[in-house]
């Protein structure tokens, strides 16, 4: 791309919610007024030390932060370039990053007297979260999840349900995220009075992807601080899958204005990007406008959403963050698709070699991370989000194996 | 510039009666019985009609006008299939009001300037655009307005007094007041809560209102219609439609007048409503 740079890539969005082109607020009206309100309530609290010191409270004592900056010192080895360190939010309560997003919402909830919490799931580490925190204050959840969903991710469905929390199984459309994003805002549409709408992930309509990047963003300034008290310099390459990009934009939003450090998002390649099978909007949709924001899409010619298709239920969703799809136009970002099968081989790599299960969203980052190692020198350093633990995908990497659980 | 929307209101206040507004899916279950059914609308007691453009992800449906968009795709409607329908209807009826009714990504994708003199060419009176909000003015609704297209904006039971300007603005046409807070064709409005509702937008705009989301039956209709100027009706249409399909979810010599029937009966419930509040 060889548009203007702006000054810096932290400032966005504007006022009404844009981050150059996408982003945005385009929701029924029946919405727009909570949208407004929700969005002065996040000011608000963002202004309030209270808050923020009530977060950081949850986040150490409940949530277990700050995660560790590990050095995976024999994949690292195996991969002969440069060191790979993990950021290990899979350690996190709940076993994903999904909870650093959950307290700040509730806490917001909470401030805005709502009575009933609503989340959508795709692999259920979001919907697991939303639970979680709901039981925590005490409020009523309702979880919307896609029916194909409920059946490839059965224990955090169980996990859900433990926590008190009610799981709709929606079967419109191909029963995965994006129909339960519907649903879901069906829902709030319908019980906007009462009802507060954890949404999972950067994405949605503004102050959304603000709020949900700003709750993440914990991530990136944790290993900013990790890695200048462990190696004393800033990393050379960040990695991070990308589904609807909360975990990303938590990792990259701290380093977007540190030009010499790489930056790569990784999308769900599925089967590869010759067909329909697999959920890279970034590298192979184009703009449209979807729950609520511009950003780009996987869609056909009328402009209908098609449903995507990745072994990880988490990347399974055709739309991306508005701000993931900015920093791709602005070249700030690289965005590679990297397959269900590449994904797979990381996955088994990273159990054997370093002793730690992956989730299949995370395992799409390491793949990226084997093919970029070896070509960076030795004393180069890449920081790996590894977002999610794997015991929920035991049963899908079983099958793929050809085991019988 | 006098719109068909803005003529047709002007004679319903003239005949001292509320309008009826049919919404059908385009498309459904097939493009040459849909544009049939068009056809047959007019006689059988629509003052106006609201053509459904089908998406994929319809946030503010209910299940029935979910189902019907699917029949529709799986048929192949198009946003371009319903500007075709639009031409074809226009051959035979240069009064009756059309309006088209969807979300905004498939009119995005096809291109806001290219629609919108696709829809003028056409013969469409007026766009409704369930997710482009005021806050959005500038993508589809002021160069609506600058090419004489009405855009008529929906207002909620949740649009209070202090933002009913902000959505009145730029709207024209009619102002489409959602009777429930939810999604089409799941509850039925309280009647008197309606009346009020319809009352409180009068008193910011001159335009004509017209209720709909959650109205099924001739007696829902007159009694909206007996406090507002017209009465949207689309879910329990496209029931009827679907009722009307075979196994294989395919148009039957019933189909047409499934929808034809009800629409009369809805139309004699909102003629007769204005006759039955005056005695």
């Amino acid at each position: 791309m060889s548009a203007p740079q702006p000054n810096t890539f932290r400032a966005g969005p504007d006022e009404r919610g844009h981050f150059g082109m996408f982003g945005g607020r385009f929701v029924a009206e029946t919405l727009m007024p909570l949208i407004l309100e929700l969005e002065q309530a996040w000011h608000a609290a963002k202004a309030d030390p209270a808050f923020g010191a009530e977060l950081k409270h949850l986040s150490t004592h409940y949530a277990g932060r700050p995660s560790p900056l590990y050095f995976a010192e024999r994949l690292t080895e195996h991969l002969g370039g440069a060191k790979v360190y993990f950021k290990r939010d899979e350690l996190n309560h709940t076993g994903s990053h999904k909870i650093n997003n959950c307290l700040g919402q509730i806490l917001l909830a909470r401030r805005m007297g709502k009575t009933r919490i609503i989340a959508e799931t795709g692999a259920g580490q979001h919907g697991v979260a939303s639970a979680t925190v709901a039981a925590r204050f005490g409020l009523p959840c309702v979880v919307y999840m896609g029916a194909t969903d409920v059946e490839r991710q059965k224990p955090n469905v169980f996990r859900m349900k433990l926590l008190g929390a009610e799981v709709v199984p929606v079967t419109s459309g191909a029963g995965t995220l994006k129909d339960a994003m519907n649903e879901a805002l069906r829902d709030w549409v319908t019980n906007v009075e009462s009802t507060y709408y954890i949404i999972g992930t950067a994405a949605g309509p503004h102050p959304y992807p603000e709020l949900v990047r700003d709750f993440q963003s914990v991530i990136g300034t944790e290993v900013r601080e990790q890695l200048m008290a462990q190696e004393g310099k800033l990393p050379d390459a960040l990695v991070a899958c990308v589904g609807g990009g909360s975990n990303a934009i938590g990792l990259f939003h701290p380093f977007l204005d540190d030009a010499d450090v790489r930056i790569y998002g990784v999308e769900a390649g599925g089967r590869g990007l010759e067909g329909n099978e697999h959920c890279a909007s970034l590298t192979a949709g184009r703009p449209g406008v979807l729950h609520g924001n511009r950003t780009y899409l996987l869609q056909d010619s009328d402009g209908q959403i098609l449903e995507g298709h990745s072994i990880s239920a988490g990347l399974d969703y055709p739309g991306i963050g508005p701000e993931h799809s900015w920093l791709k136009d602005s070249g700030r970002v690289s965005y590679v698709p990297v397959t269900d099968d590449e994904a797979m081989e990381a996955f088994q790599l990273c159990t054997r070699l370093e002793g730690i299960i992956p989730a299949l969203e995370p395992a799409h980052a390491l793949a990226q991370v084997i093919k970029l190692a070896p070509t960076m020198k030795r004393h180069e350093i890449i920081v790996m989000n590894l977002c999610g633990r794997g015991d929920k995908d035991v049963f899908t990497v079983g099958r793929m194996m050809g085991w019988d659980l | 510039m006098t719109s068909r929307i803005d003529k047709r209101f002007a004679e319903l206040a003239r005949e001292g009666r509320a309008g009826l507004v049919t919404f059908v899916m385009g498309g459904d279950p097939d493009y040459d019985t849909s544009l049939e059914i068009l056809r047959a609308l007019p006689a059988a007691g629509a003052d106006i009609i609201e053509i459904g453009v089908p998406f994929s992800d319809p946030m503010a449906d209910g299940p029935a006008i979910q189902a019907a968009g699917l029949r529709a795709l799986e048929n192949g409607q198009t946003l371009a299939r319903a500007l075709d329908m639009v031409n074809a209807f226009r051959q035979g009826d240069d009064v009756t009001p059309i309006v088209l009714m969807g979300y905004y990504n498939p009119i995005y994708s096809y291109g806001s300037d290219r629609l919108l003199d696709a829809a003028n060419a056409a013969g469409v009176d007026g766009l409704i655009v369930v997710d482009l909000p005021p806050e959005a003015d500038d993508e589809l609704c002021l160069p609506a307005m600058g090419r004489g297209l009405n855009f008529i904006r929906l207002a909620a039971p949740t649009t209070d007094d202090r933002r009913l300007p902000t959505v009145l603005l730029n709207t024209s046409g009619f102002v489409y007041y959602v009777s429930i807070t939810g999604i089409t064709g799941t509850q039925a409005p309280d009647v008197a809560a309606v009346s009020q509702a319809v009352a409180r937008i009068k008193r910011h705009t001159e335009l004509p209102v017209a209720v709909g989301f959650g109205v099924k039956t001739p007696e829902q209709a007159a009694a909206i219609a007996a406090g507002a100027d017209g009465v949207v009706v689309g879910s329990a249409l496209v029931e009827a439609l679907r009722g009307s399909l075979d196994g294989e979810g395919r148009a039957t010599t019933a189909t047409v007048g499934a929808v034809t029937d009800l629409v009369a009966g809805l139309a004699a419930g909102v003629r007769g409503a204005r006759a039955t509040a005056a005695q």
